[in-house]
């Protein structure tokens, strides 16, 4: 009986597979960057490089939480578009971009995006580009949770300027 | 069958609700006239998108949902 149960345990951590060349996923939970980024990894052998960004809850500013909300239809669609265009503008072997959605703690991984390529140029651009475009043209709307118990209150965070501004150096 | 009224991040707290199923057919008209006052300002801003059936409307004031149609209100978006 002890040799089934360990048998069983052993499959059910069976290691990750990665769709390629695009890996897109909405997440509602836990973002593990290192075991996303080994998977990657073994998934793209022949690259000269892996170039990857992980976006966190920044801490400070009262922020007790955050909570990204998102639309099914429309998120990972837009998602699976935007790591299409990334594939198609810049010389990669793959791509991996994975998104955070529900509440999140300060210091949480909210995003991570990257890119295999032979040369690292095309992966730190791809990256750079995919996270230009998730920060302002995907479909999600965030807020946060200021201040403790009773006196706290959520606040919806708005399109920032300078987002725009970094989409538009891709134009 | 009816069409559902979907309402997303700000909205949502502004409609009061997460969604609202009305009568198709459903067009722009009749969307400002169910979505509430406050709602319906809103949509008029051209920083509100309209989806209908999973598609982004180039304009939304062309809105024709019909039986069984999903329209989702969709303010700006705060960026992932």
């Amino acid at each position: 009986m002890a040799t089934k149960w360990r048998c069983s345990h052993r499959s059910a951590v069976a290691r990750l597979t990665l769709e390629s060349p695009a890996d897109v996923r909405l997440l509602d939970k836990g973002l593990s960057a290192g075991e996303a980024l080994a998977a990657f990894n073994a998934m793209h052998d022949q690259a000269g490089g892996i170039a990857s960004f992980l976006g966190k809850v920044r801490p400070g500013e009262d922020v007790k939480a955050l909570e990204l909300t998102h639309y099914e239809p429309l998120t990972l669609p837009g998602m699976e578009k935007l790591a299409g265009q990334a594939l198609d503008r810049f010389a990669l072997d793959g791509v991996l971009v994975w998104h955070r959605v529900g509440t999140m703690q300060p210091g949480e991984g909210i995003v991570l995006v990257a890119a295999a390529a032979r040369h690292r140029r095309a992966a730190f651009d791809a990256v750079d580009y995919l996270m230009d475009h998730l920060k302002s043209a995907a479909w999600f709307w965030k807020r946060e949770r200021r201040g403790d118990g009773a006196n706290g209150a959520w606040h919806w965070i708005e399109p920032r300027g300078d987002d725009h501004a970094a989409l538009a150096r891709w134009q | 069958m009816a069409v559902r009224i979907v309402f997303l991040g700000p909205l949502r707290e502004a409609a009061g609700t997460d969604s609202l199923e009305v009568s198709a057919p459903l067009d722009w008209d009749g969307l400002l006239a169910v979505a509430g006052s406050v709602v319906a300002e809103q949509l008029r801003s051209a920083r509100v998108h309209v989806a209908c059936a999973g598609e982004v409307l180039a304009d939304k004031t062309a809105l024709r949902a019909e039986d069984g149609d999903e329209v989702a209100l969709l303010p700006p978006v705060s960026g992932g």
